[in-house]
């Protein structure tokens, strides 16, 4: 074999590692990237505005869309259930009207407002609205945020 | 029996006591350690914590937090941590009356040759491994893992517990907001403790336990590690129970406990409580007591401390090193001084920005 002969095979190792190579990291690229991601819809029907009691609030959208209902004498807000300090899920404590974090002691009123333990900042708010049918639409791809003054939009309340 | 005993102890148990209480005994250590680590002394103290454990297990609430899987080694860790704690120390006073005296120290006496790391060093690690992982084995046995059922994210258990070794960190989060607590300082806790043979290159009295020769960094670091990281894991081990509230050791842990606490930030106490005007729109011009006193307390005390109490340090290291040492007892120390500032003032936040998510 020739110096020639050699170097040109030398060069065809180096470009099939090379490929091998790329191909390979670019499959774990791949990987990092889920075929199918399991992430419930962004807004749902929360039935009539009727079937929540005044002044309570209501947890039976929490486990499956983490949201709470809650109704006031105004109207009914969504709030979002994910602590404004490290995203854990709060607890609503109904005896002691507030909901509480469990893993830093955070507290919120039933507005949603921070007001003991170390969150920063209220709990957000989704859009909320009513369908065709008089069933209430919440949308949680747009959040209302207190601090920026987004609770006076009108789409983050739904008065009835 | 014990009732009263019981009842007193978690009646005065608060965050601010206990966290006060182990401050001062460890200024005690630390001022005292000739008179602290004497026998009788030492014997004492030993009884008096075994005899607390005692009176301890016959309430069927401080049974069961202490016996906990999770919570266990724990326990053991309190003793091994003291032991050693005190092992050094009862070295090192020893050592300091041999130099006092002229004489070599107890390390130097048994031989003042440098042996190599392998095989000396490698064959007692071997050693150990062996017999430790003889115990995990064993341990693994005999207590269960605390395996529970698949996270559920609209669930978070009450309390959520990090495991043991994060307790420190969760117990911080309580006092800071999370880019501090969870990543800013461990960050610095990690450096700091890669920084220190930068800092301290003095190679004088190394090779042999002493305490005096090198009091001040001793105490820094015994500080960080029993005050900052160890007691804060204890807390949050055994005394912090649902809703993250705080429970005495024998009091049950009670879902409904109501704790009044209402948290305001620097910027409401300044603008509202003191001037009596509403709060500013702008941050910048609401935020700026907090930003003072941030400036404050990181520009005056390096430079204060280098003509007074540090003079000799900073000639020492020079301005570089002595600015990096000097902000790193800063951080550490800002710790408990925030912690203080929330239990005296209820002050969540000195600087409170929710606008763009940034609080101090």
């Amino acid at each position: 074999m020739n110096r020639r002969k050699f170097l040109s095979w030398f060069g065809l190792a180096w470009v099939s590692f090379g490929a091998a190579t790329g191909g390979a990291l670019s499959i774990v690229l791949r990987f990092l990237f889920p075929n199918v991601v399991f992430e419930p819809p962004t807004s749902f029907k929360a039935g009539l505005p009727d079937d929540y009691e005044v002044g309570g609030v209501d947890e039976r959208w929490k486990e499956k869309f983490g949201v709470w209902m809650v109704r006031t004498a105004e109207g009914i807000y969504a709030l979002s259930t994910i602590c404004t300090h490290l995203g854990c899920t709060p607890n609503w404590l109904t005896n002691e009207n507030k909901f509480k974090c469990p893993c830093h002691g955070s507290g919120f009123y039933k507005t949603g407002i921070n007001f003991e333990g170390p969150a920063p900042r209220p709990l957000e708010r989704y859009r909320i609205g009513l369908t065709e049918d008089g069933q209430i639409l919440i949308d949680k791809s747009k959040k209302f945020q207190q601090e920026k003054g987004e609770w006076n939009n009108p789409e983050s309340f739904l008065v009835c | 029996m014990f009732d009263s005993f019981e009842h007193l102890i978690d009646a005065v148990s608060s965050p601010v006591t206990i966290f006060t209480f182990a401050t001062a005994v460890f200024i005690l250590f630390v001022t005292f350690p000739r008179q602290l680590t004497s026998k009788w002394v030492s014997l004492g103290t030993l009884f008096l914590v075994l005899a607390f454990f005692g009176i301890g297990l016959t309430d069927e609430h401080f049974r069961k937090i202490v016996s906990t899987p999770d919570n266990v080694p724990i326990v053991g860790l309190m003793f091994i941590f003291g032991y050693f704690t005190w092992f050094a120390m009862k070295k090192a006073v020893e050592n300091d009356r041999r130099i006092e005296k002229g004489e070599p120290t107890v390390e130097q006496l048994e031989t003042n040759d440098k042996v190599l790391v392998f095989p000396y060093l490698i064959f007692i690690e071997f050693v150990i491994a062996l017999a430790y992982g003889a115990m995990l084995v064993i341990w693994s046995l005999w207590l269960k893992a605390p395996l529970e059922e698949p996270a559920n994210p609209t669930v978070s258990p009450n309390p959520s517990k990090a495991p043991w070794y994060f307790l420190g960190l969760q117990e911080m989060l309580v006092y800071f907001d999370p880019w501090i607590a969870g990543v800013l300082l461990p960050t610095f806790i990690i450096i700091g403790l890669c920084a220190i043979p930068y800092i301290d290159r003095d190679p004088a009295n190394s090779g042999f336990y002493c305490y005096k020769a090198r009091r001040a960094v001793i105490i820094a670091y015994l500080f960080g590690f029993w005050i900052l990281w160890i007691l804060l894991i204890i807390m949050g081990t055994f005394l912090r129970g649902p809703n993250w509230n705080f429970f005495g050791p024998f009091e049950v842990w009670n879902v409904h406990k109501v704790v009044p606490l209402v948290n305001v930030n620097l910027s409401e106490i300044v603008f509202i409580k003191w001037l009596g005007v509403g709060l500013p729109k702008q941050w910048f011009i609401r935020e700026w007591p907090g930003f003072a006193v941030l400036f404050l307390y990181f520009a005056i005390p390096p430079a204060v401390l280098a003509r007074t109490a540090l003079k000799d340090v900073y000639k020492k290291l020079e301005p570089t090193r002595y600015l990096v040492l000097v902000i790193l007892l800063l951080v550490m120390i800002a710790l408990p001084i925030k912690m203080y500032l929330r239990w005296a003032f209820n002050l969540k936040y000195l600087v409170a920005i929710p606008e763009f998510f940034f609080n101090i």
